[in-house]
């Protein structure tokens, strides 16, 4: 293996951990039996943070520009230089000095990070608990030739980044710890590669743009950011008042409509052995790996005005995970058998059991929009009137059941079903009839315990 | 152990041993009404009736009659809490008009909580609270016997080990 800029080895930076490589700190007293390669971060990383104190201060001026001239123009040129010869070098330092004390290191079974500089912190991620491996490569590294490392674990706060990689160095990395995490020998871990993958779709750019053009949140902000400040312009006329927030509306718009267009350009998703992938984005591209059995609840969302070219955006849910896109549109049919793919054995359900009439005592109008259906595979609910929505969560999946009911919805014999998944989601089938309400709950505890039964181990490929 | 609802009653074999809770948490929840009741309608009686006038003490009734429709409620919150531990699952049920049923498998907990405040500890009560890797997972038993906290702790723990699932 080699380490990112190739002189970092074992010789003088990855010294085997077992004591770690600043003297005096015997702590780690466990007996490694193989030795530790840790590895320092792309020597690119420092200028990361070199121009974080520049930013503050760009950052200040924009928020108090009145000031800001003020504070200039009694600032003469030598003090200016002066604040900038202190400046640049500290943060060069700072940038050099966290660089340096950042290493990171594969072991069998885990992923070390040490970092800090005054407040050390050392990280171990075990690799059969990682949810997802992300890849992203901002506009500016992808020229430099970086790349960002995410790993998602349940329950951590903080996402644990390994910023920045040299590109290969990255998907060689993301390659391993996939592998040592799908239970791959140890010694043939590093060797097994990136495993193929097969292409299950791709959004063209022409479906993309016109989805956009038929989502309602578009236009919503476009008109938000031209009439407010032309009626605001109207009733105050003060140009600060109209700048300051067409600003932000603008902001908006262009996040919702050309953000959206840019973020979401090819979007790719292929299936390999080592999970899930999805590469998407124009300018920052992004690579994220789900392994297999990790996606805890999958939503196929259907907007107003997607109905009639028959698209949906699908979503889904991974515990520790902030990305949630699955398929930013597709058309139905197509979406379906990606799903098929990413919950094995579950078929989208088609007819689904309406709720009963008398519900729209419960939910006037709107109870027309919510439905169930429970398969051998998956709990399936919809809801949403003119946005549909509706949430799959396999059975095995399930933490726990909970049916709950109002006063209101007992006078007309209604119940809530609550299923709630390790994602901190909970899909509701609302409005069901309390009779078959009360046997959905004992039949779901029945069918997620049976369902756990045949679910893959968290080690995907040691199973055979 | 004299709880609220029927406990061990011979049930068929698919039918859940429903167990309620101690009546030292009836009596606790009790005590703190009293306590708040009696400050409450202290200050609702003097205040007006020494400011206003002796008549306008009357407004301590109010406080004293909330406190006697809390004095049923109570009671009947008490009574409709209860729990079951079958084969694979934990039933809790609880809530008279907000009725709510929740069923934890025991391979998915992920932690099990005994705790007892000050006030529980007087009058020997603990609370058992179980955690699965989902937040919305509410499954929260107060009032249990201290010993009955323990034994129920140690059971769970077992049977969530013995089926013991990931994510």
């Amino acid at each position: 293996m080699t380490s990112p800029d190739g002189t970092q080895g074992v010789p003088d930076g990855g010294i085997p951990s077992g004591g770690g490589p600043h003297d005096g700190t015997p702590h780690d007293g466990t007996p490694q039996r193989p030795p530790v390669t840790e590895h320092r971060l792309h020597p690119v990383t420092p200028f990361r943070r070199a121009w974080a104190p520049l930013a503050v201060l760009a950052g200040w001026a924009a928020h108090d520009p009145n000031g800001a001239q003020e504070q200039l123009d009694r600032l003469t040129g030598t003090v200016l230089l002066l604040g900038l010869a202190v400046l640049v070098p500290a943060a060069g330092l700072y940038g050099f000095l966290s660089w340096w004390f950042t290493h990171y290191a594969v072991t069998d079974t885990e992923l070390r990070i040490r970092t800090g500089l005054l407040f050390r912190r050392t990280a171990h991620i075990r690799l059969e608990r990682v949810q997802a491996v992300d890849v992203s490569r901002p506009l500016l590294a992808r020229l430099a030739g970086v790349a960002k490392l995410r790993i998602d674990v349940v329950g951590a706060e903080s996402k644990d980044e390994l910023a920045f990689l040299g590109e290969r160095e990255a998907r060689a990395l993301r390659a391993e710890l996939l592998a040592r995490a799908a239970g791959f020998a140890p010694e043939t871990a590093h060797e097994v590669g990136e495993a193929p993958a097969r292409v299950l779709l791709r959004v063209p750019p022409r479906e993309l743009a016109r989805s956009l053009v038929l989502t309602g949140a578009t236009w919503g902000s476009l008109c938000a950011a031209l009439v407010v400040p032309a009626v605001l312009w109207l009733v105050t006329h003060s140009l600060w008042t109209v700048v300051g927030t067409a600003l932000p509306l603008v902001g908006a718009a262009g996040a919702s409509s050309v953000g959206r267009f840019v973020t979401e350009f090819d979007w790719t998703v292929s299936e390999s052995p080592d999970g899930l992938r999805i590469d998407h984005g124009l300018l920052d591209r992004a690579h994220e790996t789900v392994p297999p059995g990790r996606v805890q609840t999958v939503r196929i969302v259907q907007p107003l005005l997607w109905r009639w070219p028959g698209w949906v955006r699908v979503e889904l849910d991974v515990a520790g995970s902030a990305n949630s896109v699955l398929i930013p549109v597709a058309p139905r049919a197509v979406a379906e058998t990606v799903v098929a793919r990413v919950l094995p054995g579950v078929t989208v359900p088609g007819g689904l059991s309406r709720v009963p009439r008398r519900a729209r005592w419960c939910l006037p109008v709107w109870w027309r929009g919510h439905g169930l259906a429970v398969t051998e595979a998956v709990f399936a609910a919809r809801s949403g009137l003119l946005c549909r929505r509706l949430s799959l969560v396999p059975h095995a999946k399930v933490q726990s059941v909970r049916l709950t009911q109002g006063p209101w919805e007992r006078r007309w014999g209604l119940a809530d079903v609550h299923v709630d998944t390790g994602a901190d989601k909970t899909v509701t089938a609302r409005l069901r009839d309390a009779g078959e309400a009360a046997r959905l709950l004992d039949e779901q505890a029945e069918r997620s315990r049976t369902g756990r039964r045949d679910a893959l181990p968290d080690r995907w490929m040691s199973a055979g | 152990m004299e709880t609220g609802s029927p406990e061990g009653t011979v049930a068929p074999a698919d039918q859940p041993v429903w167990r309620g809770l101690r009546p030292g948490l009836l009596g606790v929840r009790r005590l703190l009404l009293v306590v708040w009741t009696a400050v409450l309608a202290l200050a609702a009686g003097l205040l007006p009736g020494l400011l206003v006038g002796p008549g306008w003490a009357a407004w301590a009734l109010l406080p004293l009659g909330c406190a006697a429709w809390c004095w049923w409620l109570l009671e009947r919150n008490w009574r409709s809490w209860r729990y079951a531990e079958r084969a694979d699952d934990l039933l809790i049920s609880r809530g008279v008009l907000w009725r709510e049923e929740t069923v934890v498998p025991y391979g998915r907990m992920q932690l099990v909580e005994v705790t007892s405040g000050p006030l529980e500890r007087r009058f020997g009560l603990a609370t058992v609270q179980l955690h699965t890797a989902a937040a919305a997972t509410d499954a929260t038993i107060p009032g249990l016997d201290p010993a009955e906290a323990e034994r129920l702790r140690d059971r769970l723990t077992e049977l969530g080990e013995a089926r013991s699932a990931g994510l």
